[in-house]
């Protein structure tokens, strides 16, 4: 018996920014995370009636797009790629420089860093999803998206402390779930 | 009624300045009314404490959300799919 429904109407207010975060701390450009998770929402859509209702929906996106996400890849390490990274160390001048530029940097951290990051984002969304819609919205638009307070208002038709009355629940509620799952 | 006080805040002030502390939108005055109360109150000091813990783990994390206007873009396309497949 499936535990979990699928309902595509409400796949981009649930998961788009779960799945954005996903992707961007893989692939690190703005635009084809964008286009990976749309194309991941069409292709949901396309085989939908896979869904066996086993695991979450959240689950089964993410499946798709890390499916998305190798293709990706694929695309970009093609066979021209890589005539052109040889290409670069064709020049008698610069020969045996790429010795140098493949020894590890003890102090380069930044896939450990990256891999952390990528978790406690993870993290965040698992805490953001526990909170009721219009705290999480007006949480991310302040505090990841950086809008200014008037602009928030403007946009969803609330008083400034409306605003700070909502901000005041989430940041109770984000400090406690990530000192329970995190700290 | 009770007269509100010139220097001392409500423990449910402080944690309002305290929040709006963390989006630089605390006045001067405001952040030294919330000193003072951080000098005695233990319950506004284990709220600063988690509160700058949020914010600090938060901006670590380098965490990203979509952009509105792109989200309401992918909103169209996808209705647009959803309504296709139903046709």
């Amino acid at each position: 018996m499936p535990n979990h429904q699928i309902n595509p109407n409400t796949w981009i207010d649930l998961y788009s920014d779960y799945l954005y975060n996903y992707t961007i701390t893989r692939v690190s450009d703005k635009e084809v995370a964008q286009d990976l998770v749309q194309d991941t929402f069409l292709a949901g859509l396309k085989s939908m009636k896979n869904f066996k209702g086993e695991a979450s929906e959240r689950t089964w996106l993410i499946s798709i797009l890390k499916r998305k996400i190798i293709d990706h890849y694929r695309k970009i390490n093609s066979n021209k790629g890589k005539a052109e990274v040889r290409i670069n160390y064709k020049d008698d001048e610069t020969e045996g420089d790429w010795l140098e530029e493949r020894v590890a940097d003890p102090y380069d951290k930044t896939a450990e860093d990256t891999m952390q990051n990528s978790e406690l984002g993870e993290a965040i969304y698992n805490c953001l999803d526990k909170l009721p819609k219009k705290q999480a919205e007006i949480f991310k638009m302040k505090t990841i998206q950086g809008f200014e307070t008037e602009v928030i208002c403007n946009e969803l038709n609330i008083t400034a402390s409306n605003l700070w009355v909502i901000i005041h629940r989430a940041r109770t509620a984000m400090a406690s779930c990530l000192k329970e799952n995190w700290f | 009624m009770k007269k509100k006080s010139f220097l001392f805040i409500s423990c449910e002030e402080a944690q309002l300045i305290c929040d709006k502390a963390q989006y630089n939108e605390a006045s001067l005055w405001e952040k030294i009314k919330l000193s003072i109360r951080l000098s005695y109150c233990k319950i506004t000091k284990t709220y600063y404490k988690n509160n700058t813990m949020l914010t600090k783990t938060i901006k670590e994390s380098k965490v990203k959300c979509l952009d509105p206007n792109c989200k309401k873009n992918m909103k169209k396309e996808l209705d647009k799919a959803i309504k296709e497949q139903v046709d």
